[in-house]
């Protein structure tokens, strides 16, 4: 048995060994995602970022992922066996890895960290986010300018700030243009599973909601828009092949350039540890070509959005909470902090928080 | 009354692959095995369905397909358990991980492709009868499948010779080879028949649920149909009872927060699992019932003349 041992230590040694002296060739750098890469949503776009990186940099850049990292503990070993594999420059893209990353981070401070979506920063490691809500306030207006009931159907996942916040963006876009617009939510429990999301679709559309709006992963929704012969909108990647005469646009995760910026940054000598939260403006929300929409509704889109890009903010007053109390003066607009721990309803909005 | 149609179809497309899947893994632990890969075996009958369905451009293809890789999948369960007699819990839940990572494998290349679906029923005049038309005439044709499967299998067990040799292999497999009974011919038998079903179910996720790929897109419902098979105490009719509960509670939950009643949905989730904890909390607590319907030797490995 201790024969076995000391030859299993010997072969880790060797390998390990053997990974560094390959990774003094290129710069390493690393991915973990929470999902599989194959969930056509959310990890598959960071996975894309991370293929946009290898076709940028070529031969000087080396990839590696882990895909499908538990949050909690189990992450921080995932990190580490990348850190200990040469990684030069490791992502962590899920919110329930922060800790995680934040403890690995400390032991390897040559190594460089960012984790997206979190708020904790440290000498080497930076975070990032995408502002999707800006996406959201477009989809708003096109739907309340597109739907004949006036009652857009939305599915959601878990009540955290990211999701409640597209959800007041989303209103607040369709208040501008009909104020009477409704909402109806449906909380499903989960980031994705088709069956329930197609379930929760039906349920809409059978109360009246003509257009569907989801902040769930799976393409289910809009192929049950697609048999109904109604509408919505894509999440996270552009899902026009499953719907191709029902998907207005898609709001669309684009971490390719970001990925691209810093590891030119690593590479130049240049990365800083940063917080960064980037949006249209910058090309890290996309909006998916607008289809099935008469001209002038796809040209007011763009509208709204080339006014985004430059540096409008769609939480800017007036704008009342829920029970109809002031949140933000004419002319004031929501500081970042507000938004990244938004847990209110905006007026107009006809649910109950799940607390 | 639309709407109520409407609703009623629903609940139907979210029933049938819990059915499906607990009725196969029923006649599977009648027979006293114990097979936890169910939701493994399902997802393998998931991207078959999708694969083939894709690859030929004919859903029905993809049920066979379905079906066939469900029950090749669970022969491998069958080896180890009964020829290898190795533990079932443990095998059964290799089978699951290994089912869910294979097929991850599998479908890469079907990631992002609209499938191909298995279009509904439609018999011109009957299933243009308002209301009772599309609920009775227009389903999917899985539907129908699942309906003629329990009805089979509840004759099967309780009406039939061999129904009976099987359910008495469950209950005490030493007895039945002593009577000269091929016992691990009988468990290759039902274990196959439920690798098969959970196939079908499967099937039905990627050709009529949701016609499409993603990875692990079972999400859990191996696992449901599991708890439905202790729910209905090993019988066929309650577990249709049960599949259809399910599914009116959760499309149910659904229709109340559209309609805007607040509900727990959370606690909702749960609700498959409690149930099931209070069913076996019951049935334990009548001893002739437990006795009566659960197969004794179930999850006991058995090796003839040992």
């Amino acid at each position: 048995m201790k024969k076995l041992l000391i030859a299993l230590a010997a072969t880790a040694a060797t390998l390990s060994f053997a990974a560094t002296v390959q990774a003094q060739e290129k710069l390493k750098a690393c991915w973990v995602y929470v999902g599989p890469i194959g969930d056509f949503g959310y990890s598959y776009q960071h996975d894309q970022g991370r293929l946009a990186v290898e076709k940028q940099f070529g031969d000087k850049v080396e990839t590696a992922y882990l895909e499908n990292v538990a949050e909690g503990p189990d992450a921080e070993r995932a990190f580490e066996r990348l850190a200990r594999q040469g990684c030069k420059i490791i992502f962590g893209t899920s919110f329930g890895f922060m800790d995680a990353e934040v403890k690995v981070a400390a032991k390897f401070p040559d190594i460089k960290f960012e984790h997206a979506t979190g708020y904790k920063m440290g000498d080497n490691l930076g975070i990032y986010n995408a502002r999707f809500y800006e996406g959201r306030y477009v989809i708003g207006q096109i739907a309340a300018k597109q739907s004949k009931a006036g009652v857009a159907g939305y599915i959601v996942s878990f009540p955290i700030p990211e999701v409640v916040m597209g959800i007041n963006a989303f209103m607040l876009g369709a208040q501008s243009v009909n104020p009477d617009f409704k909402v109806k939510i449906v909380w499903v429990n989960s980031w994705f599973d088709p069956g329930k999301e197609a379930d929760a679709a039906k349920a809409l559309f059978d109360q009246g909601a003509d257009i569907i709006v989801q902040h769930t992963d799976s393409t289910a929704p809009l192929q049950v828009a697609q048999e109904r012969g109604l509408h919505g909108f894509g999440q996270a990647s552009d899902m026009i092949t499953f719907a191709p005469k029902s998907q207005y646009t898609a709001i669309v995760d684009d971490w390719g350039p970001y990925y691209i910026e810093r590891i030119g940054e690593v590479l130049a000598g240049t990365w800083k540890p940063e917080d960064r939260w980037e949006g249209i403006k910058e090309g890290a929300v996309l909006m998916a070509p607008y289809t099935n929409l008469p001209d002038d509704v796809a040209a007011a889109a763009k509208e709204t959005e080339a006014k985004i890009a430059g540096g409008w903010n769609p939480f800017t007053g007036p704008v009342a909470k829920q029970d109809g109390s002031e949140w933000l003066k004419d002319g004031e607009v929501a500081d970042d902090k507000t938004l990244l721990g938004m847990n209110f309803y905006v007026k107009g909005v006809d649910d109950k928080l799940p607390q | 009354m639309d709407i109520t149609v409407n609703i009623l179809m629903t609940i139907a497309t979210a029933a049938t692959p819990l059915l499906i899947a607990a009725i196969g893994e029923l006649v599977v632990e009648r027979s006293g095995v114990l097979n936890l890969g169910v939701e493994g075996m399902m997802v393998m009958g998931t991207i078959g369905g999708f694969g083939a369905a894709y690859l030929t451009g004919n859903p029905w293809i993809g049920l066979f397909a379905g079906i066939a890789l469900g029950a090749i999948f669970s022969l491998l369960f069958a080896v180890m358990t009964l020829s290898l007699a190795t533990n079932q819990v443990a095998t059964g839940l290799s089978l699951t991980i290994l089912g869910l990572g294979l097929s991850g494998m599998m479908g890469t290349n079907f990631v992002g492709l609209p499938g191909e679906r298995l279009p509904n029923l439609y018999i011109p005049v009957l299933t243009d009868i308002p209301v009772i038309g599309r609920l009775l005439f227009g389903q999917d044709p899985i539907f129908y499948m699942s309906i003629v499967l329990v009805i089979a299998v509840a004759w099967f067990l309780f009406r039939t010779r061999t129904g009976l040799t099987l359910r008495s292999i469950g209950d005490s497999h030493t007895s039945a080879h002593a009577l000269g009974i091929q016992v691990i011919r009988y468990r290759y038998l039902a274990v196959v028949f439920g690798g098969a079903c959970a196939g079908l179910a499967g099937a039905h996720l990627s050709l009529v649920y949701t016609p499409q790929w993603v990875e692990n897109m079972t999400a859990g419902r191996g696992w449901i149909a599991l708890a439905l098979v202790v729910f209905a105490s090993w019988r066929p009719l309650r577990v249709l009872a049960g599949a259809y509960i399910f599914g009116a509670v959760w499309i149910g939950q659904l229709h109340a927060q559209a309609f805007g009643i607040p509900v727990p949905s959370q606690f909702l989730s749960s609700l498959p699992y409690l149930a099931t904890i209070v069913v076996l909390v019951l049935i334990s607590r009548n001893k002739r019932l437990t006795m009566m319907n659960t197969p004794a030797s179930l999850g006991q490995p058995f090796v003839p003349d040992r």
